[in-house]
């Protein structure tokens, strides 16, 4: 089933009068799915339509056979994580990613990619990313920050970014994931592979080059 | 390979988008209201996307009467403390310290709510002083600007809380999106007409006209009690949801407010409110508006 049969409905953020006029992906654009569960979707689809990917929404396992790719959005993490095994998405996400589906996480979508947490109380993760994250590790909602900071592999100068509730990365496990920025020496932005993860939220800026470059990755159809 | 010396320049807390941005977070979520750390426990493993510490539920406030003020700061660090999610709690309308004392605690969001008794009857909190985000209540499109007017990062509907009765709450959502999808056909002339008629700030009548929607996240809130309220919330426009007294006050409240949160999620899927609907037990009793007199409607509280 190919994803671009899924009906595009109204989605949370995208009210009233509808979506903005966007470009239309070429017949070649990589279908780019956005974990849609919870969280900031809408954002995400915008930003991967404006870099011309072919961007769906996921909320099913059918859905998820379709994409060629997949953003796990912010949001909160522990309702993601609930919702993904309550809706028996965890397992064919896990399988996906482990056959090579490149996935971006962004705020709790780096938390759902790590392989382990640095907190007591369990939670669902989806994992495959060879770090330790520490939720919420900047402090609380007043300590939420923007910020330019400067990514490794991203072109023409920082990046405009906000940190909402951040987690960060506080131990690197493997060998294979690169740093590609760090605030406060914590990295904030790692990659191993097809698995990319930003401690920020690169998509409520309008600054659209990590996506970008992540969709640049993605193998063509 | 790492990174060679990158920093993060010119971090800044407290801003706009910093503010809007962790609403645009709780998107598609249900945030629970809680009155114990217990509670709150049970919400976040039924996975609510934030709790709202308050002393008593609006359906009790309502039952007991007297003044409704912001919660004993022992019980919100409690629930601070329990909780990784945000913890959100309410300050009465116009009631400054309130929120000033709130910010304190670390809450990261703050109601200015109607359902506490009013401290002011003309001025709401100037928000912009804050670098905690608040969210307001609104019961139509020129309220919900004035209160974004004076530095709101969200707006829920007010409805009509406590009494598990949704009616009030259809008729702010469909009064703010009806009022927005209006503003959308008139030229610019007519939009500074609408300005006065709303009595809001023509920029942001303005704004709503162009991009068809409020300029920050709008959930709904008072009266939701079952999965099928807040599906159909979500249908009308809303991004997520508040259920206040709906399930503390339901005979199931685990159950309950698992349900809720897989309908708010799969508000356009029949079969899952279905499903998720089945064998919750008693839901809580409710109010008919009708005979509820006017002095104790909430709604009508803050201007």
């Amino acid at each position: 089933m190919s994803a671009s049969f899924v009906p595009e409905r109204w989605i949370p953020g995208e009210r009233l009068t509808g979506a903005p006029v966007v470009p239309r992906p070429g017949p070649d654009a990589p279908v780019v799915g956005v974990l849609s569960l919870q969280g900031d979707v809408i954002e995400h689809l915008r930003v991967l339509r404006r870099v011309g990917a072919h961007a769906v929404q996921v909320k099913s396992a059918p859905q998820l056979e379709g994409v060629d790719a997949l953003v796990l959005p912010g949001g909160e993490s522990t309702t993601i994580g609930k919702l993904l095994v309550r809706f028996d998405l965890l397992s064919p996400l896990q399988a996906r990613i482990a056959d090579g589906l490149p996935v971006l996480g962004t705020c709790a979508g780096m938390i759902l990619l790590s392989d382990e947490l640095d907190q007591v109380e369990e939670q669902p993760l989806v994992g495959g990313l060879r770090v330790r994250t520490r939720r919420n590790a900047f402090g609380r909602q007043q300590d939420s920050f923007d910020a330019r900071i400067e990514v490794m592999g991203i072109d023409g100068g920082p990046m405009d970014v906000a940190f909402i509730r951040a987690p960060r990365v506080v131990a690197v496990l493997d060998p294979t994931v690169e740093v590609l920025a760090r605030v406060e020496d914590a990295p904030v932005v790692v990659r191993q592979g097809a698995i990319w993860a930003t401690a920020f939220h690169p998509e409520v800026t309008g600054d659209d080059r990590l996506h970008a470059a992540f969709v640049a990755t993605v193998p063509p159809r | 390979m790492n990174a060679a010396d990158p920093h993060a320049t010119d971090p800044r807390t407290g801003t706009s988008r910093v503010k809007r941005g962790l609403a645009d977070m709780l998107k598609g979520g249900v945030i629970m209201d809680v009155v114990t750390p217990e509670q709150a426990r049970i919400a976040e493993e039924a996975g609510a996307v934030a709790v709202m510490a308050l002393e008593r539920v609006p359906a009790d406030i309502r039952a007991q009467g007297g003044v409704a003020r912001m919660s004993d700061p022992d019980m919100i660090d409690g629930i601070v403390e329990t909780v990784s999610i945000p913890v959100m709690a309410k300050a009465r309308i116009g009631h400054f310290v309130e929120a000033q004392v709130l910010a304190s605690l670390g809450v990261d969001y703050i109601d200015e709510s109607e359902v506490l008794t009013p401290a002011d009857e003309a001025h709401h909190i100037d928000k912009w002083r804050f670098d905690v985000p608040f969210v307001c209540g609104a019961t139509n499109l020129g309220e919900a600007l004035r209160r974004l007017a004076e530095g709101a990062a969200m707006i829920r509907s007010k409805g009509e809380a406590g009494t598990g009765n949704v009616v009030e709450a259809t008729r702010h959502m469909r009064a703010i999106a009806g009022e927005i999808r209006r503003l959308a056909t008139m030229d610019e002339t007519e939009l500074y007409a609408a300005a006065k008629e709303h009595r809001a700030p023509v920029e942001l009548v303005r704004e709503c006209a162009e991009t068809g929607r409020l300029p920050v996240v709008l959930f709904t809130a008072g009266g939701i009690a079952t999965p099928a309220d807040a599906a159909m919330m979500m249908q009308l426009g809303a991004d997520g949801v508040f259920v206040g007294s709906g399930i503390f006050k339901s005979g199931n409240p685990e159950q309950r407010a698992r349900a809720i949160v897989e309908a708010t999620t799969h508000f356009e899927d029949p079969g899952v409110v279905a499903k998720v609907s089945r064998g919750l037990g008693e839901a809580m009793v409710g109010i008919n508006l009708d005979t509820l007199p006017e002095d104790e409607k909430y709604a009508a509280r803050g201007w």
